[in-house]
């Protein structure tokens, strides 16, 4: 099987006036179509550096990201970033802000509209159309976000911390709410996060980034010994524990 | 809902009181004021020809809205006032978009911005005179130029605070530099724009005004340089209160759109 997303050798340095920080070094490796990848490192590593550079929010100086073959450009519909707020915009109603990407992309046609009007009934946003983000939970409003992304019908998700402002109840809730849209979906998706159990939970391969200048200190495969695996029912694997091990010695070796 | 309590309708009735107390002594503050003012012109304790007195302000008041002088001096500097304040709204929207657009450009620009902003502007007035002519445009620029450069950089500093994370979002769904200004930028300023827009109203009025005093042969600038050169101060008086009441309701118009829009949001 090909690789949807081929990364390889990709190096970023952050320049400012007082000198050059080298933020990513030689970083290879390559996504499986319906894969779910986890990227785990120290902050301030260049995680989220690295999904800048996968969209083409930034370019490389070294090294090349493809994407099915394509170098990945700006603004490329194919892949689909949620950020670390869910940013819903108050002056919209839930459905206009759901519905901001195609506005852009100039793709409001009746079947995309029916696509998000199938997807806000089925995450249960469906009552809360009209209502201001504010209304909302902050699990709703995480849904509405995920809503507004997959309304472009990317082929590759990409996850920055999507979690990390939510309280830690809303955020399990959250994390499996979506883990198991993406597994139905059966979307390729890659989650950035410092939450080692959130990695252990939803991904099938974590990577495992040294501290700065990030290098790929250990891919970790995951294999949990668990029937319908799902973000919540993974954390019950006998397993979990040895691989949450694993990764936080793996982690203080930074240190 | 349920009664409130004797405790919470003890505090509302004491809020009620204070409410009317401040709205009585402002009246009463207003009353002694006119009266005071009054009966001083009457009795001399004031001369009357330098300091008026309410009645003769109300005579005059009467006479020149009977001839209807006074009407056609109100309505130029009205028209004028809000002709400079609609082309401030264009111009400082339009140009603050530009500088937001253009990075370097308001670098450049920004020391001029900001040296134009501090000189008085009413230093410009004459010049405005000899260059444009004694007219209405001239009139309107000199209102202009009190309001402009302020709005500008107050607008281009509102739109540069704007999360850079909401811009990111545009960016990650595709947008580029003009859906970030017609998708964020505008629609999250607006707030600030309305505000900016009731200072800029007033600075309008004192512009216009600057202008009519020296280069108009109507208006109620030119009634009260007119008024002070010929000693009838009754006019300049009049047309003072009469800038008040504009000035005031001119500010609470635009304040009951900004309480409409944030009542919305």
């Amino acid at each position: 099987m090909k690789p949807l997303l081929e990364v390889r050798d990709v190096c970023l340095s952050y320049h400012s006036i007082s000198g050059e920080t080298s933020a990513l070094s030689h970083i290879s490796f390559d996504l499986m179509p319906g894969e779910f990848l986890a990227i785990v490192g120290p902050s301030g590593c260049g995680k989220s550096t690295l999904l800048n550079l996968i969209c083409g929010l930034l370019k490389a100086e070294q090294g090349t990201i493809l994407m099915e073959g394509q170098p990945v450009s700006a603004g490329n519909a194919r892949i689909g970033y949620m950020l670390q707020k869910d940013h819903l915009l108050e002056w919209r109603s839930v459905y206009k802000n759901v519905l901001l990407g195609l506005e852009i992309r100039k793709e409001v046609t009746p079947e995309k509209l029916a696509f998000i009007d199938e997807m806000l009934s089925t995450y249960g946003l469906d009552k809360f159309r009209d209502a201001h983000p504010s209304e909302l939970s902050g699990g709703m409003r995480q849904r509405a976000a995920l809503i507004r992304t997959l309304a472009l019908k990317p082929d590759l998700l990409l996850l920055d911390e999507p979690f990390s402002a939510l309280d830690y109840q809303t955020r399990l809730n959250v994390s499996d709410d979506i883990g198991k849209i993406l597994q139905k979906a059966n979307k390729p998706a890659i989650l950035v996060t410092h939450d080692i159990s959130e990695a252990i939970s939803m991904a099938s391969r974590v990577i495992i980034l040294s501290a700065r200048p990030a290098t790929i200190q250990k891919i970790v495969p995951i294999q949990l010994e668990i029937e319908d695996r799902t973000p919540l029912s993974s954390r019950n694997a006998p397993n979990f524990k040895s691989y949450f091990n694993l990764i936080w010695k793996e982690l203080n070796k930074n240190v | 809902m349920s009664e409130p309590s004797y405790a919470q309708k003890q505090y509302l009735l004491q809020k009620k009181h204070e409410k009317q107390f401040v709205s009585l002594a402002r009246i009463l503050v207003f009353l002694c004021f006119i009266g005071l003012w009054e009966v001083t012109a009457r009795l001399g304790v004031i001369d009357s020809f330098i300091f008026s007195s309410p009645s003769q302000i109300a005579v005059t008041f009467w006479n020149m809205c009977m001839d209807q002088s006074l009407f056609t001096h109100i309505g130029i500097t009205l028209t004028e006032t809000l002709l400079s304040f609609f082309f401030v709204v264009i111009l400082g929207i339009g140009t603050a978009v530009l500088l937001w657009a253009c990075p370097r450009l308001s670098r450049i620009t920004e020391p001029y911005l900001v040296v134009l902003n501090s000189l008085p502007k009413s230093a410009l007035a004459p010049l405005l005179i000899v260059w444009l002519g004694a007219n209405e445009r001239t009139i309107v620029v000199a209102g202009m130029s009190v309001a402009i450069f302020g709005s500008v950089i107050n607008l281009y500093t509102g739109f540069q605070e704007v999360d850079p994370e909401k811009l990111k979002l545009i960016d990650t769904l595709g947008g580029g530099k003009k859906d970030e200004l017609l998708k964020i930028v505008l629609p999250s300023s607006i707030p600030l724009i309305l505000s900016i827009m009731k200072v800029n109203i007033g600075l309008c009025l004192v512009g216009v005004i600057i202008g009519e005093f020296i280069g108009a042969r109507q208006g109620l600038g030119y009634l009260i340089i007119y008024g002070s050169q010929t000693f009838k101060l009754t006019w300049v008086l009049m047309s003072i209160v009469i800038l008040c009441i504009i000035a005031t309701v001119l500010y609470g118009i635009l304040n009951l759109i900004e309480k409409k829009y944030l009542k919305r949001i």
